[in-house]
């Protein structure tokens, strides 16, 4: 038997995805003086991109379980 | 959260179960609550009891520390979660000799030890990392297939899988996977079974499901089913039946239970077409996955393991759960559950390997790897295809493999080679951009020194 649509976000490698606002956006280059083209990608097909709306351009900030520091947030840059 | 009296009434009847306080604390700590002496006595509580409760949650009085003051510094502070649940519970076993200045006094320490172990900037990561993997990897088994602790299935361990991991190969060498399922099948082994029937893969011309033949007397295809195996695969006979007739051809049902299967056009050529149609034909499970083997956890909860993987498709099945369920192929995740669950996979799956010969490799090397290896937004490889190939000095990329190609390719290109990295400056006999190298004087001119 089949179901409909599966949810990945709540996929246990998944982690939590969110789109950042522009403010948080400039705090964030500002401290690590870089311009966001300087920051990992994540393609615009990319499932949780899709599942999330993110467009090319946008940057998502990801919070991710690390084994070492509990929680890291990370973030990434919407390509095409 | 009841009022305050209600809290201070559960705590008295609770006496001074320790492990029941502690509990009650975490409450505390979230509702920001405070219960005093008086508090207590009004709901009648013991006065001996009084003051051990009272001890418990922190005396402001006497200068003692509440507990939801001092997880509001530590939010507070920039030191990882980790080292902030650990410290969270070393202050509670001696808060009682605790104020609020030796907290903070505390916290700064920590800080400072944790700004300490920070790696130092431009230190090379790079290759430590490597050499991390690397030296290990000497003692790892060479052997390509080894038995995994799941009955009959081989998974490819030690030191082949790590190559293939770090090549993000489209397709494993043996591709396979773990699904979990929902609870109210994981606990019941026929559920469970019924399950792996679903998944596993059914064709018509598997050996025991079938015997089909093509005879030319009467120009059409013969097909006898086994019933008991069908029955062991919960396959209905109809359900076959009903496959073949979407195939848009004419069936009839013998009296022995054999099926009658006419061609439209009664030619021998559309005659072994149709065998062929009829015995690749999917009765049942999922393309790719060729086996599913019923295992339980030690929680007693009943799993399935996998030879073949095909995640999108098995996710949708009704009864997986659909949260836990995961392949060994990365791609595959990338493709179905994104780069993030992709990056999480490669440190688990190396992480796994890795632990599973014995070695002790930090995970913040690994974690490394698999940061290096999604950065682009796809899974990159490591080597010359990937990660090494992308590289922007002509030098260093000449250095790595394939040396004629490369700087035949430059030249052809017309590159240039900022001489930034570590390889291409060893070629030119100039000190590295690393550590102690990577910072240069810059001398005030004469003129403005004496200003």
């Amino acid at each position: 038997m089949k179901r409909g649509k599966v949810s990945i976000l709540e996929h246990e490698l998944v982690p939590a995805h969110e789109i950042i606002a522009d403010e948080e956006l400039n705090v964030l280059l500002n401290k690590y003086k870089i311009k966001k083209e300087q920051l990992p990608k994540i393609k615009s097909s990319d499932p949780v991109s899709k599942e999330i709306k993110a467009e090319e351009g946008d940057v998502v900030k990801i919070r991710r379980s690390s084994r070492t520091a509990g929680s890291v947030l990370s973030y990434r840059l919407v390509v095409k | 959260m009841g009022d305050k009296k209600e809290v201070a009434k559960d705590l008295s009847n609770l006496g001074i179960d320790n492990e029941m306080a502690e509990q009650m604390q975490e409450e505390f700590i979230l509702s920001e609550l405070t219960v005093g002496r008086d508090d207590l006595l009004e709901v009648g509580a013991d006065e001996a009891c009084t003051d051990d409760i009272l001890r418990m949650l922190g005396r402001e009085e006497e200068g003692e520390i509440k507990l939801c003051d001092i997880e509001a510094k530590m939010n507070e502070s920039p030191i990882p979660v980790s080292i902030k649940s650990e410290l969270r519970e070393k202050l509670r076993t001696v808060r009682m000799k605790l104020n609020a200045a030796n907290v903070d006094a505390v916290l700064k320490r920590v800080e400072r030890e944790y700004e300490k172990a920070k790696i130092e900037p431009r230190e090379a990561v790079g290759i430590v990392a490597a050499q991390s993997i690397g030296e290990p990897g000497t003692q790892m088994t060479l052997r390509t297939f080894h038995y995994a602790g799941v009955g009959a299935i081989y998974i490819t361990l030690g030191l082949p899988r790590i190559i293939e991991l770090v090549d993000a190969r489209k397709k494993p060498s043996t591709p396979a996977m773990k699904v979990m399922l929902e609870k109210e099948y994981a606990y019941t082994r026929n559920r469970t079974e019924e399950l792996a029937m679903e998944i596993e893969v059914t064709h018509i011309n598997d050996k025991q499901v079938s015997k089909i033949e093509s005879s030319i007397d009467d120009m059409c295809v013969w097909l006898s089913l086994n019933t008991r195996e069908l029955e062991k695969r919960y396959i209905k006979k109809e359900e076959i039946e009903e496959k073949i007739r979407d195939l848009d051809v004419l069936i009839e049902e013998t009296k022995d239970g054999k099926f009658k299967i006419h061609p439209k056009i009664k030619t021998y050529h559309e005659l072994l077409r149709l065998e062929g149609k009829v015995s690749n034909m999917l009765v049942k499970g999922i393309e790719g996955i060729k086996r599913a083997i019923v295992r339980k956890t030690p929680d007693g909860e009943y799993m399935l393991y996998t030879e073949g993987s095909a995640l999108k498709k098995v996710l949708k099945i009704e009864g997986v759960d659909s949260t836990r369920t995961t392949t060994n192929n990365i791609l595959e995740i990338a493709d179905v559950l994104g780069i993030e669950a992709a990056r999480n996979a490669i440190i688990e799956e190396m992480m796994n390997t890795l632990d599973e010969q014995g070695l002790d490799v930090d995970a913040r090397h690994v974690t490394l790897i698999a940061d290096a290896m999604t950065m682009a937004g796809d899974v990159t490889p490591i080597g010359r295809h990937g990660l090494a190939g992308k590289k922007a000095s002509v030098l260093s990329r000449a250095a790595f493999e394939v040396t004629v190609d490369n700087l035949l390719d430059a030249a052809i290109h017309g590159e240039t080679d900022e001489l930034k990295g570590v390889t291409e400056n060893v070629i030119v006999g100039q000190p590295i951009r690393l550590g102690t190298g990577s910072v240069e004087l810059l001398a005030k001119s004469y003129g403005e020194m004496t200003k």
